[in-house]
């Protein structure tokens, strides 16, 4: 098998580059067998990859009794049981909650973000490497370091099962990403036009709006998609912070963790409406996705 | 003489305002991580040398290492951080494996090239405790999981019908969470291939390289530094971990990591004092995994800035 890959690679190499070639003059030749199965060979994977997800789509449109069958019976009818039982449940409050916890805390890191990057890129504090790796170690503190803490405040502050003290910790999660990301764009404004905004007396909001923002409105875009996804994915401090005024959709999916008779669609359906926002924002915004996840470092 | 020493410290107290007008916008958002994470981690230090269990408030008091010691002697510690070691390890190595194969696969101009990345991108979309419940009860499950009605498709009614979750409890999650995590690695490598200089490459291929020379000569070496922000993110992010072990074992049949030992130590059983130490442990732990992360994210942010 690996003998005949590497057989196969030598003459691969010259089709491909004669393929490249040939796709610039506009007449294709016909792609070698290699490169067809290695195309083959993608699609299966990615097929494999998606396949859990298309398996919950599928279920969740099932008749409780459809979805719990063996072997799965995947020509059953189509049914919205598993919705109708989900809803029913009342998922509102806790969809609202993650909506208002991942939303304004997008918001607020996204405010004490930017001047931070400001100060960290276009007029530097001394030390700004430091503080800049300060801010990307407390990255590297996990949760369950400060967990107890936390919440032994909270219990104190009377803010155990207030959505407040989620934004605020969600703020604090993911304030070192944004910083990263919007410091590595703003750091791509040009200095001329800055000195060149600045001798035509233009103040600060115009050199903001103007020579600033064009830059880095790739890079707020970026820093927000990720930090609503990590927001509304949390499970850990929603579920040690929350109970029942504030809990947020982690914690209620949650109430599948064991199981409960015939549930599987209930269960697929709470888990694809649940996670409906995020698969929207990230296939919306992939290349997004890419320099989020790598605190700008990939662009 | 005193002109010139009024001039010097009036130049002295504006360059002193300069520095204070640089640094105000960067005072909220410091002094806002101080406050939310180090602060709460100072307290953790506190309380891990104290005897405080929430059951039983009138013992409190300070006992020096007591739980230290219980810790490295408890033999549920001892294996939580065994699991964190072995659940991390393999997640991120077979994670970057598959990301780097699926990377190169994708690097190459084939119809449907970008539906197979939307598939491939999935995953990583998918909340992470709804990910964790449907590898649990519609993949996994005995009865009605897709795994044993594939093996009843194809074997008919005598196929074996194995309870994956008990059998292999750990394997389960492992495979849970690689493929939520193989799209990361695959994202990042393949933003890494895609920044390869092809002109150099194509030179390369007309003095007559062979591809597998192409690739262990020129592309892992340009890939090395992505490979290590991947794997380094992915550790973070992978030691953490706590869906996944409280939604398909609640850390039962010995899958409890760091993070839900503590979570268990802290908000069940209420013993303050000993998840206390055993968080400081994990800091201790993933310094020294951070480190080296730092180290890699200071290589790229230098090559970047020159």
């Amino acid at each position: 098998m690996s003998t005949t890959t590497r057989k196969a690679a030598p003459g691969s190499t010259d089709a491909t580059s004669g393929d490249r070639l040939a796709g610039r003059t506009f007449t294709h030749q016909k792609p070698p067998r290699s490169h067809m199965l290695l195309t083959v060979l993608a699609w299966v994977v990615g097929l494999l990859f998606v396949l859990p997800v298309l398996w919950m789509v599928l279920t969740s449109f099932h008749s409780e009794t459809d979805a719990a069958t063996n072997p799965p019976s995947v020509f059953a009818p189509l049914s919205l049981e598993g919705y109708q039982t989900f809803f029913d449940a009342n998922p509102w409050p806790p969809l609202l909650n993650s909506l208002t916890a991942a939303a304004l805390s997008t918001v607020l890191v996204l405010v004490l973000a930017f001047p931070a990057g400001y100060a960290l890129s276009i007029r530097p504090v001394k030390a700004w490497t430091d503080v800049l790796f300060f801010f990307l170690s407390t990255k590297m503190l996990p949760v369950v370091a400060g967990i107890l803490p936390l919440y032994l405040f909270a219990q104190k502050a009377h803010l155990l099962d207030n959505i407040w003290w989620l934004i605020v910790l969600y703020t604090s999660m993911n304030l070192p990403i944004a910083i990263w990301m919007l410091r590595s764009f703003l750091a791509e404004v040009p200095v001329e036009m800055l000195e060149a905004a600045q001798v035509d007396g233009a103040g600060l909001a115009r050199t903001l709006k103007d020579v600033i923002a064009p830059v880095v409105m790739p890079g707020i875009a970026s820093a927000a998609l990720i930090c609503f996804i990590f927001s509304w994915n949390e499970l850990l401090l929603a579920r040690v912070l929350t109970s029942t005024v504030a809990a947020t959709s982690p914690v209620f999916l949650t109430g599948f963790v064991t199981s409960q008779g015939l549930f599987l669609a209930k269960v697929c359906a709470a888990s694809l409406v649940v996670s409906l926002p995020v698969l929207a924002a990230g296939f919306a915004a992939q290349d997004k996705l890419v320099q989020g996840l790598s605190m700008g470092a990939v662009k | 003489m005193a002109t010139a020493s009024a001039a010097g410290t009036n130049g002295a107290t504006m360059r002193k305002a300069g520095d204070w007008a640089r640094r105000a916008p960067l005072l909220p958002a410091l002094i806002f991580v101080i406050a939310m994470t180090q602060l709460p981690f100072v307290a953790t230090i506190v309380i891990s040398f104290m005897n405080w269990n929430a059951y039983y408030p009138d013992e409190r008091g300070f006992t020096g290492i007591d739980n230290y010691v219980s810790i490295f002697t408890d033999t549920n510690a001892r294996s939580a951080v065994i699991v964190t070691i072995v659940l991390t390890t393999s997640v991120v190595l077979i994670s970057l494996l598959l990301g780097l194969g699926i990377a190169l696969l994708l690097d190459r101009k084939f119809r449907g090239r970008s539906a197979v990345r939307t598939m491939m991108i999935t995953p990583f979309l998918i909340v992470p405790v709804a990910a964790a419940l449907l590898w649990k009860h519609a993949l996994y499950n005995p009865e009605y999981g897709l795994f044993n009605g594939i093996l009843t498709w194809v074997f008919g009614e005598d196929a074996p019908q194995p309870d994956w979750i008990s059998n292999t409890p750990l394997l389960a999650i492992i495979v849970a969470i690689v493929w939520q995590w193989t799209p990361f690695m695959m994202l990042i490598l393949l933003a890494g291939l895609q920044s390869r200089p092809l002109d150099v490459i194509e030179a390369a291929r007309i003095d007559g390289a062979s591809t597998w020379q192409i690739f262990t000569n020129m592309t892992l070496p340009h890939l090395r530094q992505y490979i290590e922000l991947a794997g380094l993110l992915g550790a973070i992010y992978v030691v953490q971990n706590f869906d996944h072990v409280f939604t398909i074992t609640s850390g039962g049949l010995g899958t409890a990591n760091l993070p839900y030992y503590i979570y268990q130590t802290f908000y069940t059983a209420q013993d303050y004092g000993r998840a206390s130490a055993a968080g400081v442990v994990v800091v201790i732990g993933t310094i020294i995994i951070a480190t080296a992360a730092l180290r890699t994210a200071f290589s790229l942010f230098k090559e970047e800035s020159r």
